[in-house]
């Protein structure tokens, strides 16, 4: 399968290399262990393989047939035509890694654009071509904040109310920094302290704190403060955000902070079992060097003529090798390209009309939601377009009843906090009608009475 | 040939696309929280459509020509597996989705688990590691905490050969161990007699890359592996040059203790520019236990009118997680796709085809191009980019000269131990036709480089920019662009 040799043509190679068969070309291989039988399955033809792969796609329930109220880090967005349509180009999507400049401004300049773009929507400075995903972005920004204080201070001081996933990775990431601390805010009791909180907390031997912005349970906290009391200690504020709350809401980089990373899936990515996503990674200008993963600066050829390269490459692994402090290498290439046509297509007033769609009708939910009997709407600060509802029964239980309904419910809490067993996380978005919303709030109340 | 960016081509007021307005009562956004300006571009969606089509055709890709980039594997990508990845019923899934809606994508993943399992020859495998890099970090890690589970805390330093991919000392050194070189053999093997100088009890691994990065099968695997082994060491293996073992070998029948894989190298899922990727990591058994969570099990076995009950599960002694959620999904589909189509004849003929394909070129550029060392190679060789008699004339030279043929240059400066090197790596998906024309061009460069040296100092000439000052972007620092009444 996709091998175009004749027989003749294979002939003629094994003469010019001058041997008599393909087996003599694999003398270096132990004897014994040379040419396994593979137990696998015989090979399909495009037409059988197409169907196969159907049949597994059909075996799923998926967010088209129903109406979904899930989000916590994944979040079901509008993905105009144009944007797949694009990504579809062979000249982008089967090129490697710009190396070669020359032949790959294209991939140059739209990583430049959405390095732009994020440093704009952040109100940073300067951003990066992307990490993995939201959560390694967050173990990235830890993995800056200590190398910045060259080891000195050991304390990574985190909100509960970050991502659960992403304080997983933050913690698998650093792990090999037997120096370094990651120090919980509150208690895995109190998640809903408000950043507020961290402050009696924060000392010298601070490297980062650490909050999300909207944060897990959706709720947006001004950060000037914090950012404040972060910088009289000489520390470094982080912020996880999520970018379509930033077509609304302020910016990261207006209250202060020095890191701004997160995921860029509500760009314009489909939902896709949760990968691949888009990890970003914006800073202040004086820190660009100390940022890990790639970046593309503009400059110019012999010519005179605009042009861009991969830039800052000594801080990396293949040069810097053991001293590097990130073994990154490229990442989310293609992904980091639909990023940045869906915020070109969308522009300015299109993502504030999202956003803003995303808020009106969150708290359209939240509001008939917290008139029904038996469920109480948690939260009592601002929140953008997630909120928490505990119900009066197991969120397992709920969510059962609603799929039979067509509702893909909420995220169930306990699952990460002990202390929110019965509560959910529910997420609206654009995508959700006022039918679907109210459809919603009539299933949830049959369900609190059955 | 320039293009302005989406900033220069904004116009105020243009909008690209629109939404349905709001069919809910209108609350007030949060008050002391509500931003002030939105630096967005504005654009129509021909605009956009025209801008990104001119900026592709600035591009090089495999869709457009010949990419020899050695240890890269860039093989053509079937358009199959784009229609499959994005198939409804696997793009429409949330992550969080309960699993018993989602059984189609674990059956996928489960599948493409044991098929890779299959053939390495290993016990356990993860999904989880989103590229070659990061599945590399999560072997050392693996490694680490194989070592700890046995409270052996002295093993502080990882073996890397200086054949090794350039990648390997950065994520030891992030996962607190000491980097020890050791060096290659005349023949381009590990040196054996150096390895077991370095091999006591303070030795955690051997990061071994086989082919290594100048093509060669190391001759000595199973003499290196026991000897690591033996000092009480696991032995890593970097799946990046997996497409010449392919049916051939099994790295865990050779006795590798963990391993990555690249799908967007060896199973043709396409590198896009630059990710995403996705570097699944498989381990023996005695390190089934330490995997990335999760991984997909069977949970209820099946029967034969109804299918098994798949799950997520957090293997027993896990590392943790590494990235959210459960891997990078689409380019999943796309590997397992491809993997269904060769099937188990086609899996061996991939490997065939790749080292009959880089044997020929080899065997037509030889007399030419100095070959450090003269064995057969695997999928990929390495030669020098050259010559005593054309002192001036650099691999760089040679690469960008190449642009001018229309073919994408080949790996230049790596590995550091070939002096010039150029490293080319066919694949099994080009034809003889293509290798003949890109090895006549490379005879027809060898020879402009002896009498007209400044074709290649020049080069390219063609392409829609020039060699660009390096200098000037780290020194300046233009890292973004913004609308033009934000400056």
């Amino acid at each position: 399968m996709f091998i175009p040799h004749s027989t003749k043509e294979k002939e003629e190679m094994l003469k010019s290399i001058g041997i008599s068969k393909i087996e003599d070309l694999f003398d270096a291989i132990p004897k014994e262990h040379r040419f396994p039988k593979l137990n696998l399955p015989e090979g399909l033809t495009e037409m059988e393989a197409l169907a196969e792969l159907q049949e597994y796609a059909d075996a799923n329930e998926t967010v088209r047939e129903l109406a979904c109220f899930l989000g916590a880090g994944a979040y079901n967005h509008y993905t105009p035509a144009a944007v797949d349509n694009l990504l579809r180009r062979g000249e982008f999507y089967t090129a490697y890694t710009p190396y070669q400049p020359e032949v790959s401004q294209g991939t140059l300049q739209a990583i430049f654009e959405f390095q732009s773009l994020i440093a704009n929507l952040t109100g940073m400075e300067v951003a990066n071509a992307s990490h993995y995903d939201g959560a390694t972005a967050t173990a990235e920004a830890g993995v800056m904040a200590y190398h910045n204080f060259r080891g000195k201070r050991s304390k990574i001081l985190y909100s509960e109310a970050i991502h659960p996933q992403y304080h997983a990775v933050l913690c698998s990431y650093l792990c090999g920094y037997e120096d370094i601390n990651i120090v919980s805010g509150s208690s895995k009791n109190d998640p809903f302290a408000s950043p507020d909180a961290l402050i009696p907390q924060i000392d010298d031997d601070t490297a980062l704190v650490l909050v999300q912005y909207p944060d897990f349970f959706g709720r947006v906290y001004d950060l000037t403060n914090l950012a404040a009391k972060v910088h009289e200690h000489g520390a470094l504020l982080g912020v996880i955000t999520n970018p379509t709350a930033l077509g609304v809401l302020k910016s990261p980089g207006e209250f202060g902070a020095d890191i701004v990373v997160g995921e860029g899936q509500p760009l314009g990515i489909p939902l896709s079992f949760g990968g691949p996503y888009l990890g970003f990674f914006a800073t202040r200008k004086e820190y660009a060097r100390k940022i890990a993963g790639r970046l593309v600066g503009e400059t110019v050829d012999e010519k005179g003529r605009k042009g861009y390269v991969l830039t800052l490459t000594a801080r990396e692994q293949h040069i810097r090798r053991e001293k590097a402090t990130s073994n990154i290498c490229s990442n989310q290439g293609l992904i980091t390209l639909a990023a940045t046509i869906y915020l070109s297509l969308v522009g300015k007033s299109g993502f504030k009309q999202v956003s803003n769609l995303c808020y009106q009708k969150a708290h359209y939910a939240a509001e008939k939601l917290a008139a029904l009997p038996g469920f109480i709407l948690v939260n009592k600060d601002p929140f953008f377009h997630e909120f928490v509802l505990k119900c009066p029964k197991a969120v397992s239980e709920i969510n059962e009843a609603l799929l039979d309904e067509g509702i893909l419910g909420g995220y169930d809490l306990g699952r990460d906090f002990p202390v929110l067993k019965d509560h959910m996380l529910i997420a609206v978005t654009e995508m959700n009608t006022r039918e679907e919303i109210d459809a919603l709030v009539e299933s949830l109340a049959e369900v609190a009475h059955d | 040939m320039t293009e302005q960016t989406i900033y220069e081509l904004s116009s105020e007021g243009r909008q690209g696309v629109r939404f349905p307005a709001s069919d809910v009562p209108e609350v007030k956004l949060p008050a002391g929280l509500v931003r002030e300006n939105l630096p967005l571009p504005e654009l129509s969606e021909a605009d956009v459509v025209r801008h990104f089509i001119h900026l592709s055709s600035f591009n090089y890709g495999i869709d457009v020509g010949f990419y020899p980039l050695g240890s890269c594997t860039m093989k053509y990508n079937p358009k199959i597996n784009e229609e499959t990845a994005r198939l409804a019923g696997f793009t429409g899934t949330h992550p969080l989705q309960p699993e018993i809606t989602v059984q189609g994508n674990l059956a996928l993943m489960y599948q493409l688990q044991e098929q890779i399992k299959e053939i390495s020859g290993f016990a356990g495998m993860s999904l989880q590691p989103s590229a070659g890099a990061q599945g590399e970090l999560v072997g050392v890690m693996i490694i680490r905490a194989y070592h700890r589970s046995r409270g052996d805390s002295k093993r502080i330093r990882m073996l890397i050969p200086d054949s090794a991919h350039g990648t390997n000392p950065a994520s030891s050194a992030m996962s607190g161990f000491e980097v020890v070189p050791v060096p290659s053999d005349v023949r381009g093997n590990v040196d054996l007699a150096a390895l077991k100088t370095v091999c006591d009890d303070t030795v955690a691994g051997l990061m071994l890359t086989n082919p290594n990065t100048l093509g060669l099968f190391d001759e000595n695997v199973l003499e290196v592996i026991k000897t690591v082994h033996e000092a009480g060491g696991l032995v890593y293996g970097d799946g990046a040059n997996m497409n010449a073992l392919l049916g051939i070998a099994r790295p865990g029948d050779l006795g590798i203790d963990v391993m990555h894989f690249n799908l967007h190298k060896t199973f043709s899922t396409p590198h896009g520019g630059g990710g995403p990727g996705s570097g699944p990591v498989g381990v023996a058994k005695h390190l089934v236990d330490f995997l990335p969570a999760p991984v997909v099990e069977i949970v209820e076995e099946g029967t034969d009118e109804i299918p098994p009950l798949y799950g997520l599960v957090d293997p027993k002694h896990t590392i943790g997680r590494v990235k959210a959620f459960h891997g990078q999904f689409g380019v999943l589909v796309r590997g397992f796709t491809y993997m269904r189509m060769l099937g188990c004849d086609g899996m061996r003929r991939v490997a065939e085809y790749a080292v009959l394909n880089a044997n020929y070129l080899l065997s037509k550029l030889k007399d030419v191009y100095t070959l450090p060392y003269k064995r057969v190679c695997m999928h990929e060789f390495v030669v020098e980019g050259c010559w005593s008699d054309a002192p001036d004339v650099h691999a760089l030279d040679i690469a960008k000269r190449l642009m001018d043929y229309k073919f994408h240059p080949p790996t230049n400066y790596f590995p550091l131990i070939v002096h010039e090197a150029l490293m080319i790596e066919p694949t099994e998906t080009e034809s003889k036709q293509t290798l003949d024309a890109f090895a006549e061009v490379l005879l027809k460069i060898a020879e402009e480089a002896h009498t007209t040296p400044e074709l290649l100092h020049e080069a390219p000439h063609d392409t829609p920019v020039g060699r660009l000052d390096e200098v000037k972007a780290a020194k300046e620092l233009v890292l973004c662009c913004w609308l033009p009444e934000a400056n």
